[in-house]
C-alpha cells in the first residue's frame, strides 16, 4: 500500500550500529556462560604450579588431562542436556552398567568383544531413551526418574554381577577374541615428546568441539536452548521439544556407553559399585561451566572447563602431597563459588547488555 | 496513539476513506454512518474475509464456553475482540488458532470452511498466535528467537549471517530498530518483545495475526508501541485479530469490534457505527452500570454524585452517538 512512501527514510540495515559501542574485550568476555569457569581454572593452575612442583611436569599435567577427560567426556553431554532443562543422575552408574553388560555378555558367551560391545551401546541407548521418555511423557521432573533409574541400575550392576559370576566384580575379559582392536580404538595411547596421551583425551576434545558446534552453529542446537528456556514457547513456534530431550539423554547413554567402553578396556575388569557419585561431578562440571540449573543457558566449553577444575583439584591435591581425604571438600568449595561468582558474572553481564 | 514518522495521520485517513469507498460505493463523505457489513467485502482487495466465523460457538461438557459468534477479518483489516475476563476471549482465540474446534457454527478461512486440528495446521494457513507471555525465550538472543522453529539451514549447520541480517531488517521494517540482534530478548521491553514476535510471525508468512492481550502487561508508553506496530502490520495488507479488554487499545487501531460478555456476543459493529464513548460504555457494562448508578443514588450523599458521574458518562456515550 502506501508502505512506499516512507522507505527512503529506512536506512539500508547493516550487522552493525553505532549505538553498539565498543563493548570492552573483558564485558564480552565476562558475557560468555563459561567465563567463570575459565578464571576459576586459570587461578586453580597457578595456584597448584606453585605449591607443588610435580604439576609443573608435562608427564603430570597429561595425567591431570586424562582425569579430566574421563569426566569430561560425560559432562559434555550431561551440559547438554542441563541447557535442555534436565537432568540425569542415572549418568554416574549407567558407565558402570554399560560396562558390565559388554563384558558379562561378551564373556558368558564367549563372543567376540566387539559383540559385547554392541550389545552394551543397544542397551545404553534403550535406558536412555526409557528415561527420555518417561520424562517427557509423564511430566515428571527428570531428578525424580532418573533418580528411580538410577536405584535400579545400581541394583541390576550389584545383583545381576552376583547372580551371573558370584563375584563383585566383572570377569577378566582381556582374553576375549578382539578385545585388543577394541583397547586400541577405546583405551589407546601415544607418546609425544616423551609424554605419554591416553587417547580419551583426545576424544574428549572432539566431542567438546562436536557439542560446541551442534550447539552454537546448529538449529538443533537453538532448539536445545530453547526446550530448556521456554518449553511452552519452543513448541508453541513448532519446535519438537519432546523429540529434542529424549534425543540429549540418548546423547548421554551414548557418551556413557563410550566413556564404560574406555574403562573396560583399559583395567579388563570392572568394579560393580563403581560410578557411584559420579553423576553429581558430571553436573558440577557443567554448574562450574556456567550451565543454568533451570536449563536454557550454558556452554560445551565450559563444562569441559568444569571437567578441567575438577581434574586439576583431583590430582593437584595428591601432587601436593596433601591428605586426599580433603578433596571432597575442596570440590564442595569449589561448586559453592562457582556458583557465587557465575550467579555474579551473569547480573553484571545482563546490566552490561 | 503513534509517533508522526511512523504512521502518518493523513495516510491513515486516507487508507480509511478508501476502504470505505469501495464499500459504500463512493458515498458522500468519509465521516457518514454508512455501514459497510452485510456482504463480508469489507477489505476492497479480495472480497472474502480471510477468517469468517458463522454462528460459532464452544461447548466443554455441559459448559457453554461460548455460542453464537460472528465475526471476521479481512486483509489489511483490525478486528478488536472486547470483553472481561471469562469473556469468552480465550476460547475464541484457540478456536481460531486451531487449538479448539468449534462445537457448532462454521469456521472460514478465505472462504472455505475449514476444521484445524492442530495451532501447525492453522499456521500453514497463514494464520499465526502471538500469545502474550508464551511468545519468546528471553535468555536466547533476538535473531535466534526470530527464527526459532524455522531455522535456515546452510547444510547440516544455519546461515547465521542470512539469519541475523534478515531479522534486523525485517524488525526495521516493523519500525524496530535494535542496537544488536545478539542481544537476550529477554533485555528488551515488554512492548519490543511482542513486536519482535509479531514481526516473526509475519516474516513467516502469516496473513492473519491473532494478539492476545498484547498490550496488558504493558504500561502507556509500551502499549503505544504495540498499537502501532499493529497498525504496521495492517498497514502491509495483514488481518490482525487484536484481542483486549481495553477499548482505548482498541478503538484507535480497529476496523471492527467484536463485544463479549459471558460467552455471548455484546454486539458486533464497524468502526463507522460505534464512537469510543459507546464502546467504552459497553466493555464497562453500560446496562450494569446504570443499574449500579440508582442503586447508589437511592443511598444517597456523596454515592449519589458518584451516580450521576457514572450516569453522564453512560448516557454521555449514547449522545455523542446521536451526533
Amino acid at each position: 500500500m502506501a508502505q512506499t512512501a516512507e522507505a527512503p527514510v529506512t536506512p539500508p540495515p547493516s550487522l552493525h550500529d553505532e549505538r553498539v559501542g565498543r563493548k570492552s574485550l573483558l564485558v564480552r568476555f565476562l558475557a560468555r556462560p563459561e567465563a567463570g569457569a575459565i578464571a576459576g581454572a586459570i587461578v586453580i593452575y597457578v595456584f597448584f604450579f606453585i605449591i607443588a612442583s610435580p604439576f609443573r611436569n608435562a608427564n603430570s599435567f597429561a595425567s591431570v588431562l586424562y582425569v579430566t577427560s574421563t569426566y569430561g567426556l560425560m559432562a559434555t553431554p550431561v551440559a547438554l542436556l542441563m541447557i535442555g532443562g534436565e537432568f540425569d543422575l542415572s549418568a554416574g552408574v549407567a558407565v558402570t552398567s554399560s560396562s558390565l553388560t559388554a563384558s558379562l555378555f561378551a564373556y558368558e558367551f564367549t563372543t567376540n568383544a566387539w559383540v559385547g560391545v554392541l550389545v552394551a551401546l543397544v542397551l545404553s541407548l534403550f535406558i536412555a531413551f526409557l528415561n527420555g521418555w518417561i520424562v517427557v511423557r509423564t511430566g515428571i521432573p527428570s531428578f525424580l526418574v532418573t533418580l528411580g533409574t538410577f536405584f535400579m541400575l545400581q541394583g541390576l550392576n550389584i545383583a545381576l554381577t552376583q547372580t551371573i559370576t558370584n563375584q563383585v566384580a566383572s570377569p577378566d575379559i582381556s582374553t576375549l577374541q578382539g578385545f585388543s582392536s577394541a583397547r586400541v580404538v577405546f583405551s589407546g595411547s601415544f607418546t609425544i615428546g616423551g609424554v605419554n596421551i591416553r587417547t580419551s583425551v583426545i576424544y574428549w576434545i572432539v566431542f567438546v568441539l562436536i557439542a560446541t558446534w551442534i550447539l552454537l552453529r546448529t538449529h538443533i542446537g537453538n532448539w536445545i536452548f530453547s526446550a530448556g528456556g521456554a518449553p511452552i514457547a519452543a513448541r508453541a513456534v513448532g519446535v519438537p521439544v519432546a523429540r529434542v530431550k529424549i534425543g540429549l539423554f540418548m546423547a548421554v547413554g551414548l557418551m556413557a556407553w563410550f566413556t564404560g567402553m574406555h574403562t573396560l578396556f583399559l583395567f579388563n575388569t570392572i568394579q560393580t559399585s563403581q560410578g557411584v557419585g559420579n553423576e553429581f561431578v558430571y553436573i558440577i562440571a557443567a554448574v562450574v561451566g556456567g550451565c543454568l540449573l533451570t536449563g536454557g543457558y550454558g556452554s560445551a566449553v565450559g563444562a569441559a572447563i568444569g571437567a578441567l577444575i575438577f581434574g586439576m583439584v583431583n590430582q593437584g591435591i595428591v601432587y601436593a602431597g596433601w591428605n586426599p581425604d580433603w578433596f571432597q571438600f575442596f570440590v564442595g568449595v569449589l561448586l559453592l563459588g562457582a556458583i557465587l561468582l557465575n550467579t555474579f558474572i551473569r547480573r553484571r553481564a545482563e546490566a552490561a547488555a | 496513539m503513534s509517533t508522526p514518522q511512523d504512521v502518518p495521520a493523513g495516510k491513515h485517513a486516507a487508507r480509511d476513506a478508501e476502504s470505505q469507498d469501495t464499500v459504500s460505493q463512493g458515498t458522500v463523505s468519509h465521516g457518514s454512518q454508512q455501514p459497510r457489513h452485510g456482504n463480508g467485502n469489507g477489505n476492497g482487495t479480495s472480497g472474502v474475509p480471510l477468517v469468517r466465523l458463522t454462528k460459532a460457538g464452544k461447548r466443554y461438557g455441559a459448559v457453554i464456553a461460548l455460542s453464537d459468534i460472528t465475526m471476521e477479518v479481512g486483509a489489511g483489516e483490525v478486528t478488536c475482540v472486547l470483553g472481561d475476563n471469562g469473556a469468552g476471549k480465550s476460547t475464541l482465540i484457540k478456536i481460531i488458532a486451531g487449538l479448539h474446534q468449534p462445537s457448532s457454527g462454521t469456521y472460514e478461512v478465505e472462504g472455505t470452511e475449514v476444521s484445524f486440528d492442530s495451532p501447525r495446521a492453522a499456521l500453514e494457513m497463514g494464520i499465526a498466535t502471538v500469545y502474550q507471555d508464551l511468545a519468546v525465550v528471553p535468555l536466547m538472543p533476538v535473531w535466534r528467537n526470530f527464527f526459532l522453529g524455522n531455522e535456515v539451514r546452510k547444510g547440516l549447520r544455519m546461515n547465521i549471517p542470512f539469519m541475523k541480517k534478515t531479522c534486523k531488517e525485517e524488525l526495521l521494517a516493523m519500525g524496530i530498530d535494535l542496537r544488536d540482534v545478539d542481544q537476550p530478548i529477554g533485555t528488551l521491553s515488554g512492548g519490543e518483545r511482542q513486536c519482535v514476535a509479531i514481526s516473526r510471525a509475519v516474516h513467516f508468512g502469516a496473513k492473519v495475526l491473532i494478539l492476545d492481550e498484547p498490550t496488558a502487561a504493558l504500561g502507556v508508553k509500551q502499549s503505544g508501541v504495540v498499537l502501532k506496530y499493529i497498525i504496521q502490520a495492517r498497514e502491509r495488507g495483514l488481518g490482525v485479530i487484536f484481542i483486549t479488554h481495553n477499548p482505548h487499545h482498541a478503538y484507535p487501531v480497529g476496523d471492527r469490534f467484536l463485544l463479549l460478555n459471558r460467552g455471548k456476543s455484546l454486539g458486533y459493529y464497524e468502526k463507522s457505527q460505534i464512537t469510543r464513548d459507546e464502546l467504552t460504555g459497553l466493555m464497562a457494562g453500560g446496562a450494569e452500570l446504570e443499574q449500579l448508578s440508582h442503586e447508589l443514588e437511592g443511598v444517597g450523599g456523596a454515592a449519589s454524585e458518584l451516580a450521576h458521574a457514572l450516569e453522564t458518562d453512560v448516557s454521555g456515550g449514547h449522545q455523542s452517538a446521536a451526533e
